[in-house]
């Protein structure tokens, strides 16, 4: 018999929890969403003995366990909940050797929660060098548990805490810190109101919105009525027991730590002279930031190419293979176009992440968080907004989720509304086609015009990011106060085992996230192109084949006619028609409509759709960009120039036109109203933009 | 004494006084209580925002919560 026991992981950030995880579970994990929310939920397995094996929890990384943010206040509402399936056996407590005193804090913040409590202090290979010395048995009796040291870079220690792991019930649960030493008044009233109740746990119930105000959040026992006290008195109190408990830990580690403090001869100083430096400080941000990009549109234009073509090909295959039929069709133009148009962000993602996980590991990013704080908040933006607006150049939904450390709503959401007028990725291919078709291919002061378009575009985003911010800054009312801290961890050297887990569960969950969405549209859009109303429709072989009956044609030629004729009344066409007199002022057609339309699956599907529409001559191995490039010798179709080239830029660059970011900023903001008024907002200025634009190019 | 944001780059100080009402409860868990040691290593241009040291943590503030924080600078040893 298997026995399965909960362990969670909770600890401060930067203590090296992720890597305690990944030491215990290597690949045996999962990453999966709270729900209703996307804080991330990693799970992960650990045979602990012949006979027991153990569920983990990577709690997110949290100070305390009052909440200030949603990744905070998700450890609280676990531990709070008994009956979460997720409620921990046992909790195991990491802490960072040279920060013993800021991480205790949180371990009898947990251990008084009455859950048996393990200490761990990582990064034990740096005592020697850092002269710290532990008494182990005395701080294991003081704090009234077992203690384990583990360093994950010298694999030490691991075999130990699954020992103590399997032995959890011999761990003592009893609180460290009596609650009425903070108030005897309140407390004695509050267990008057509620007894045979833990008052540690009834505390952190009332307490929990006083820092951190969320949407919604469970009720995990009723305290309505016993709300006697202003917040600011609640306040008042959590700041008494944080006092209080800072005082029990010094008299425990005065007893039991050791520093021969020798000046310590650590990098960081040498490091931030450079790197938060006035001027060598940005210089070195904006070539990492040039770096980025490089990896995004240079390194990932191979594998994309190479994921393009082969989507190709599989759907000429599948066509081949199988018998003809409605069947076949939606496979190779319905799910296998779908997995094609997400499969193609992997390398952009992939890279993205790449940069953000290492930045993040060996402490640097905190230094942007730092130099960027001031200039961005001229706009209601925050330091923190800088991660989400950078991974807003590859796609907006990890740059959604990426804003969740922000513990500030107001910074947050208004960074959430803004991202995705960045220049997203799946913007890119529509741009380069209509450059390629109204740029003329001159130069201007050595450079030359069609590049200068592009990055004109780039920075227009960046641009209306922070236009729109300011803006939305200037609206909105902050229903709560909470305040810039951020931790400047010491600089070290990133694990590569981390790095790589990270690329590889982000890249992941966008598959899946975003996946399942454009999947769905995409077959969708392939339904309403693929059937029509009436009999225009159902009798397109013939009525074309009538037409050309008397002229000399290619049957590949008639067949792309008939497509196009196809098209033009299925019902996707006949929306396009509708809409035709709406976008006529931009200087669209219903042609140019039906690709609007279809871009809400992913914007890139623009070119694929006006590929068919204009019933491009394909021979049956071309791919998406061939057809893209014999849309460009069509140069001479009068739509397309400059006036609306121009107008269909702007509305690209400006409209809210991916449904998968609008269900993660639903996610994200728990409501409809945002995701709502950022598809209209977005839509309308965008409409606007262009119509301007085509009405002054004209 | 004066409030934090006054002390020049390097300088060390004791925290003399905070008020509570306006800083976040988790600056005050981080360690910024009187009596702790603190250090201004670093100003962001335009003085803002404040790199820190309170005790052995590292941690970057606005300058308008450094305002609310009172110190007794050290003289230098």
């Amino acid at each position: 018999m298997i026995k399965n026991i909960n362990v969670a992981l909770i600890g401060n950030p930067n203590t090296g929890k992720t890597s305690v995880f990944n030491a215990l579970t290597g690949l045996n994990q999962k990453v999966g969403n709270y729900p209703g929310i996307t804080v991330e939920k990693k799970q992960g397995s650990c045979r602990l003995d012949r006979v027991t094996k153990a569920r983990i929890l990577d709690l997110p990384g949290t100070y305390s366990i009052n909440a200030s943010s949603m990744d905070e206040s998700v450890v609280v509402e676990l531990l709070l909940n008994k009956n979460n399936p997720d409620y921990p056996d046992v909790a195991v407590v990491v802490t960072e050797v040279e920060n013993l005193k800021r991480n205790l804090l949180l371990f009898t913040q947990i251990k008084d929660l009455e859950i048996p409590t393990v200490l761990l202090i990582n990064m034990s290979d740096q005592m020697q060098r850092k002269g710290i010395k532990i008494d182990m048995e005395k701080l294991e009796e003081k704090l009234n548990t077992k203690v384990v040291l583990v360093s994950t870079r010298r694999n030490s220690g691991v075999d130990q805490l699954k020992q103590i792991l399997v032995e959890y019930r011999s761990i003592s649960t009893t609180p460290l810190m009596n609650p009425k030493e903070i108030d005897p008044t309140y407390f004695e009233n509050l267990e008057k109101a509620f007894p045979n109740q833990s008052l540690y746990k009834l505390w952190l119930v009332i307490t929990q919105d006083v820092n951190f105000m969320q949407l919604e959040r469970k009720k995990v026992e009723d305290t309505t009525h016993f709300k006697t006290q202003t917040k600011t008195y609640l306040k008042k109190l959590q700041q008494r027991e944080t006092i209080k408990r800072y005082q029990m830990i010094n008299q425990i580690l005065k007893a039991t730590y050791e520093v021969n403090r020798k000046e310590a001869k650590d990098l960081r100083i040498q490091l931030d002279n450079i790197m938060i430096h006035k001027f060598w400080g940005y210089a070195i941000f904006f070539l990492i930031l040039l770096m980025i990009f490089q990896a995004i549109f240079e390194w990932s234009s191979v594998p994309m190419d190479m994921i393009d073509s082969s989507f190709a090909q599989l759907s000429e295959w599948i066509k081949n293979q199988m018998p003809a039929g409605i069947l076949t069709d939606l496979l190779a133009e319905g799910v296998i176009s779908g997995l094609g148009g997400i499969v193609i962000f992997i390398p952009q993602i992939a890279f993205l992440f790449l940069f953000i996980s290492v930045l993040e590991e060996t402490g640097y990013m905190s230094r942007v968080v730092f130099l960027m704080d001031r200039g961005l908040r001229r706009f209601g933006l925050s330091g923190k907004s800088v991660v989400p607006l950078i991974s807003g150049t590859a796609c907006a939904i990890p740059a959604v989720m990426a804003t969740r450390n922000i513990e500030n709503w107001k910074e947050r959401l208004i960074t959430i509304l803004v991202v995705p007028f960045t220049t997203c990725s799946a913007r890119l291919p529509v741009y380069l086609i209509l450059i390629a078709l109204v740029i003329p291919d001159g130069r201007l002061l050595g450079f030359n015009y069609q590049g200068l378009t592009l990055m004109g575009l780039y920075f227009l985003g960046f641009l209306m990011a922070i236009l729109s911010a300011s803006v939305l800054n200037n609206f909105l009312k902050s229903p709560n106060k909470s305040y810039f801290v951020v931790e400047m961890p010491n600089y070290k050297l990133p694990l590569l085992k981390n790095v790589l887990l990270t690329v590889w569960e982000k890249t992941r969950s966008f598959v899946i996230e975003a996946g399942k969405i454009i999947l769905a549209i995409s077959i969708l859009l392939w339904f309403m192109a693929s059937f029509g109303p009436g009999k225009n429709f159902s009798n397109a072989e013939q009525i074309i084949t009538q037409e050309y009956a008397d002229q000399p044609i290619e049957p590949e030629v008639l067949e792309c006619k008939i497509a196009a004729f196809k098209l033009e009344n299925s019902y996707i066409g006949v929306l396009g028609k509708t809409i035709e007199p709406l976008i006529r002022p931009l200087g669209y057609d219903w042609k140019i409509g039906i690709a609007l339309i279809s871009s809400f699956a992913a914007r890139e599907v623009f070119v694929g759709t006006l590929a068919t529409i204009y019933s491009v001559e394909s021979d049956t191995q071309e791919t998406i960009k061939n057809r893209m490039a014999g849309e460009k010798r069509k140069n001479g179709l009068p739509r397309f120039n400059l006036a609306t080239g121009i107008s269909l830029m702007l509305f690209y660059a400006f409209a809210m036109q991916c449904m998968s970011t609008l269900a993660i900023v639903k996610k994200e903001t728990n409501s409809w109203k945002w995701p709502t008024i950022q598809l209209f907002s977005m839509t309308l200025i965008a409409y606007l933009a262009a119509l301007l634009a085509y009405q002054m190019l004209k | 004494m004066l409030p934090l944001h006054q002390l020049a780059p390097g300088q060390k100080a004791i925290i003399e006084s905070i008020e509570t009402e306006s800083l976040p409860l988790k600056l005050i868990e981080m360690g910024c209580l009187p009596g702790n040691e603190i250090a201004l290593l670093y100003w962001a241009p335009f003085r803002d925002p404040l790199y820190l040291r309170i005790e052995e943590v590292h941690l970057a503030i606005r300058k308008e919560v450094a305002q609310h924080i009172m110190v007794k600078p050290l003289v230098d040893d």
